[in-house]
């Protein structure tokens, strides 16, 4: 998880021009960081690179415009490095 | 080419589903509206048209071969994008593209043109993918792909 969170905190403080100190475990990349969809987009794009994934977004926007699962889950950095260690782990078996 | 209409694709002359590429031809026009104004006295192709040409080859690539031309794919980024000679009315160019991500709701290609072998231009670019806005757009897109060879039977699939 440690490995996971300090990958996705370097992608998005190189991005998107964030001070690494500022990204934290509880920080909600849209609220409190204030990554647009474009800048998401290169963020999902090295997160992908970073992990050789293909993180689900149009599945985890449509959850959470349905309501069905709340934007932390998927947007809050621990769920999404919860997230992207499924994703590894699903790939590696 | 009719830049004009935006049309910057003649023909794809080479597509590999599996290597994720593809080649086309594009003959800059001798003349055009555009090179009255870029510049007088001094036709170029405008550098914005040579991205504009690359995101096209890359929009076909990814269309087809990534999603059977079901969905658009909209030019939302530009990188490292370099113009490396200048491009004169004439010029018969070859655009390419290969594939390097297929994200979700994303697609990201590696762009290049070259003019007899030299590149001219590269970029990397990056599409939202997104489905059809409404079905003119839809016809009008698949028209054009067979227009310039993109492989019947896809078309017939999207059409269907």
């Amino acid at each position: 998880m440690s490995t996971t969170f300090e990958t996705v905190a370097g992608i998005i403080a190189e991005t998107c021009d964030i001070p690494r100190e500022k990204i934290t475990p509880e920080s909600h990349v849209i609220n409190d960081l204030g990554i647009d969809s474009l800048d998401f987009l290169d963020v999902a794009f090295a997160i992908d690179k970073a992990f050789g994934i293909k993180m689900p977004l149009e599945q985890w926007t449509q959850e959470v415009n349905e309501g069905s699962v709340s934007s932390d889950q998927y947007f809050v950095l621990t769920g999404l490095c919860a997230n992207i260690d499924k994703l590894v782990a699903a790939k590696a078996a | 080419m009719r830049l004009e209409y935006f049309q910057m694709i003649d023909r794809v002359e080479a597509l590999d589903a599996e290597a994720r590429t593809l080649r086309a031809a594009c003959a800059v026009p001798e003349e055009s509206p555009i090179f009255e104004g870029h510049f007088p006295g001094y036709p170029i192709m405008p550098g914005v048209l040579l991205i504009e040409t690359m995101a096209q080859a890359g929009g076909w690539l990814v269309m087809g071969v990534l999603h059977r031309f079901s969905h658009m794919a909209f030019l939302v980024q530009a990188r490292e994008a370099k113009l490396r000679s200048f491009v004169t009315p004439g010029a018969a160019l070859t655009a390419e593209a290969r594939i390097l991500h297929d994200g979700s709701g994303y697609a990201v290609i590696a762009g290049a043109i070259r003019e007899g072998g030299k590149r001219v231009a590269e970029a990397e670019i990056i599409y939202r993918i997104l489905p059809f806005p409404n079905e003119t757009l839809r016809a009008r897109m698949l028209e054009t792909a067979r227009r310039v060879g993109m492989p019947a039977e896809w078309l017939e699939q999207a059409a269907s």
